[in-house]
């Protein structure tokens, strides 16, 4: 820890994408703008870490008591200084496994009722392949859902993330019409599973969710500055998900780091419905070269979720 | 106002002064419908929103329907009373003052609608404290405070010389604090020329500004739609097309007004087939406009059948068949035939024309939210019906109840205050449209 601290910004960034990311873990390095919060609740363990803390000052915590950094409303506004985010989601990989889902909900106090992370069957027209369509939020570089936004509380941060902030939402929902995606979700109550989380708000964590208020995917930038990557792709068996920084070149789904660029390019990477021009931070790889049946997305799942396909052309089309 | 004339207040005294059993009778359904209303609210703001029909797809339902629908109302009856106001239209005394308080009534009811829509009433102030100038909605905020403020403005102008008729006449049998009101709110207006030709310039001036801002205030509210990528509501022609669906239903709810407070203050005298006629043919050639901007719109979303517009109106033809006939058919076609063949036109069929095109005109903003939100670009994959298809319930329905209520209430109790014919210069008026008849 000690010894990246002292290395330059640019080396020490360097270091957590291969390192860190790859690994999964590691505690917070990089910008430099890391708020611990130390949850006097928790049980010490005697172990010592050292953290940055916001006045740039090294302090030393017990570990047990450091959970993820919750970063203040006003510095989540910011986002982290020199990077820019990228996901790629490799279609060909994915099985509908749905643990990107599961994992979401459980990181972000969500209940059922509210996917962040949405599966979807998709087939473009009745000729061609059907697929299975993980949608997380694209994070767009021209996102409707921040213009429309009548009091700013959803914006768009330096390092390319797209926040709400839900202390600042009235729950307009021009947003969601905005989203040419079906990306954002609303609190139409209070669900019992937003009592679950002890810790403050912070829009980078996205929890705890507030009733008449929208959420969304935030590609997690809690985990991303203690140099993991976020819950749907560390979570997901196959690797579909992979997550980096476009400016460092690089994605990784945790066991698999490539050169997003030439991963793009040999590939054939595109953005969904990139004719609306909302140029989205999602990428997507053509589901070639499939490791599974799309039959095999049906497999244990739950009736409710077999359920949600049935009227999809697919399903009509193979009905028993 | 010829001083030697009877003064027309002697006729119109009574409805200011006397509430019959059966005016009661009505306040008091309206204030029960209005209570269930209160009810249904607490609930939606006890339990959430959970209680309306809405969910993460159909973001928008009922609620914004009626916030379109009475801000229409309300811009219809600026629109119509400015121009015949600014026209000096000769048979609009006896009516001017209905298209008046529908726009002040329906412009106090409109946005109410659209709080309802809104999960956290508790930081609404944030529009303001924080409202950013690029999002359609602060510019909606905008331009209506900007137009219930000049709506004010306008009626009160137009209702000065009334106020100073009912400070005159004395034999008016009203308690002591009304007649005091009346006193205050005439700001001492005595009919002199300097005065009349300052009202005039006044009123004048009013009506211009709130033709303009009506024109831009719907025009921003159907920006709303049409600034977003979603397949139906990304339409140029949605300002316009919004301005003349507004006028049309306002001109609609203008006959309906008439033909009940004729029947209802026995003003049969003063309000004559003639009025419902002309307001009859106005409302046809908005008709002709409408239709024409409906054609236009879908007619180029079918033929270049883009694949989400080709869902879109699957779904129309689909789901919402009926509504889809009522709306674009038979709400276009009806007053052309009634108004537009003479044999029809009386006063009962233009009355039941406009009651058709007022439930038209609610189907068309229906079929214009709702569909679009049950067809996105990402198709719906739900097993839950309720989050697949909207069906309002009823608190929305409720609600919505309560909203034509407080209109109803509004327009009773502001006609036990002021005369719903304006009796300051309705009989010169009249001489002099005999004299050019």
């Amino acid at each position: 820890m000690e010894e990246d601290l002292n290395k330059n910004k640019k080396n020490s960034r360097r270091q957590f994408l291969k390192k860190g990311l790859m690994a999964g873990a590691g505690v917070a390095i990089g910008g430099g703008l890391i708020t611990a919060y130390v949850d006097a609740t928790a049980t010490a363990t005697g172990e010592k870490v050292k953290v940055l803390t916001t006045d740039g000052e090294i302090m030393e915590v017990d570990q047990g008591l450091l959970k993820l950094p919750r970063i203040s409303r006003e510095e989540s506004h910011k986002g982290i200084p020199g990077r820019k985010f990228v996901m790629v989601i490799d279609l060909g990989k994915c099985k509908n496994a749905r643990k990107c889902v599961e994992a979401c909900q459980k990181g972000h106090h969500l209940p059922k009722s509210q996917e962040f992370m949405k599966v979807y069957l998709l087939q473009d027209s009745e000729k061609t392949a059907p697929y299975w369509f993980p949608k997380p939020c694209f994070h767009c570089d021209n996102p409707l859902c921040v213009s429309v936004c009548p009091v700013g509380a959803t914006f768009k941060r330096t390092d390319g993330i797209v926040l709400i902030d839900n202390q600042r939402c009235i729950g307009c929902k021009f947003c969601m019409t905005g989203c040419p995606y079906s990306t954002r979700v609303f609190a139409w109550k209070h669900y019992h599973e937003y009592d679950e989380d002890k810790q403050p708000y912070s829009p980078e964590a996205s929890s705890p969710g507030k009733e008449g208020t929208v959420s969304k995917c935030d590609f997690c930038p809690d985990l991303i500055r203690v140099g993991k990557i976020p819950y749907c792709a560390a979570a997901c068996p196959m690797g579909v998900i992979y997550f980096g920084d476009v400016d460092e070149d690089t994605v990784t789904n945790g066991t698999e780091t490539f050169q997003f660029s030439q991963l793009i390019h040999d590939r054939a990477g595109y953005r969904y419905l990139e004719t609306l021009g909302t140029r989205p931070c999602v990428y997507y790889l053509p589901p070639v070269d499939r490791q599974f049946e799309v039959d095999r997305g049906f497999g244990d799942l739950d009736e409710s979720i077999k359920e949600r396909y049935k009227d999809t052309p697919y399903s009509k089309k193979n009905k028993p | 106002m010829e001083p030697e004339q009877k003064n027309p207040l002697s006729e119109f005294a009574p409805q200011l002064e006397r509430t019959s059993i059966q005016g009661y009778a009505w306040i008091v359904f309206l204030v029960f419908i209005i209570g269930i209303g209160v009810y249904a609210f607490l609930q939606q703001v006890f339990r959430g929103h959970e209680v309306t029909g809405m969910r993460d797809n159909v973001v928008w339902g009922v609620y914004i329907v009626n916030f379109i629908f009475f801000m229409g109302v309300s811009y219809a009856g600026a629109l119509i009373s400015g121009t015949l106001h600014l026209f000096k239209t000769a048979w609009r005394k006896p009516v001017i003052r209905i298209a008046e308080f529908i726009t002040i009534i329906s412009l106090l009811i409109g946005p109410c609608f659209i709080l309802l829509c809104i999960g956290r009433l508790d930081k609404l102030h944030y529009l303001v404290l924080f409202g950013r100038i690029q999002s359609p909605i602060t510019w909606d905020v905008i331009a209506i405070s900007t137009d219930i403020f000049g709506c004010l403005i306008f009626l009160y102008l137009a209702l000065l010389r009334d106020l100073a008729t009912l400070r005159d006449y004395e034999l008016l049998q009203l308690p002591k604090w009304r007649k005091k009101l009346y006193k205050i709110l005439a700001l001492g207006y005595t009919g002199a020329p300097e005065q009349q030709q300052r009202l005039n310039r006044a009123t004048n001036i009013m009506a211009a500004m709130v033709i303009s801002i009506a024109i831009i205030v719907y025009s921003v509210l159907a920006w709303i739609f049409s600034v977003t990528l979603q397949p139906g509501w990304h339409s140029t022609i949605f300002g316009p097309y919004f301005v003349i669906a507004a006028v049309y239903s306002g001109s609609a709810v203008m006959i309906i007004c008439m033909w009940v407070f004729r029947k209802v203050y026995h003003l049969e005298e003063y309000i004559t087939k003639k009025h419902f006629v002309a307001v009859g043919v106005i409302m046809l050639v908005l008709a002709a406009f409408f239709g024409y901007f409906t054609f236009s719109d879908y007619l180029t979303k079918w033929y270049g059948s883009e694949k989400n517009d080709e869902l879109l109106i699957q779904l129309l033809f689909r789901e919402f068949y009926w509504p889809f006939i009522i709306s674009n058919y038979v709400g276009v076609l009806l007053p052309l035939l009634v108004v537009g063949i003479a044999k029809f036109r009386t006063i009962t069929n233009i009355t039941l024309t406009s009651v058709v095109v007022i439930i038209a005109l609610w189907l068309n903003r229906y079929i214009i939210v709702v569909p679009t939100l049950e067809s996105p670009y990402l198709p719906i994959q739900d097993s839950r019906p309720e989050w697949m298809n909207y069906s309002a319930t009823w608190v929305e329905w409720s609600l919505t109840a309560t909203g034509v209520a407080v209109f109803c209430l509004l327009f009773t109790v502001a006609s036990k205050f002021i005369t719903i014919v304006p009796v300051s210069g309705v009989q010169g008026e009249e001489k002099k449209e005999e004299a050019l008849v």
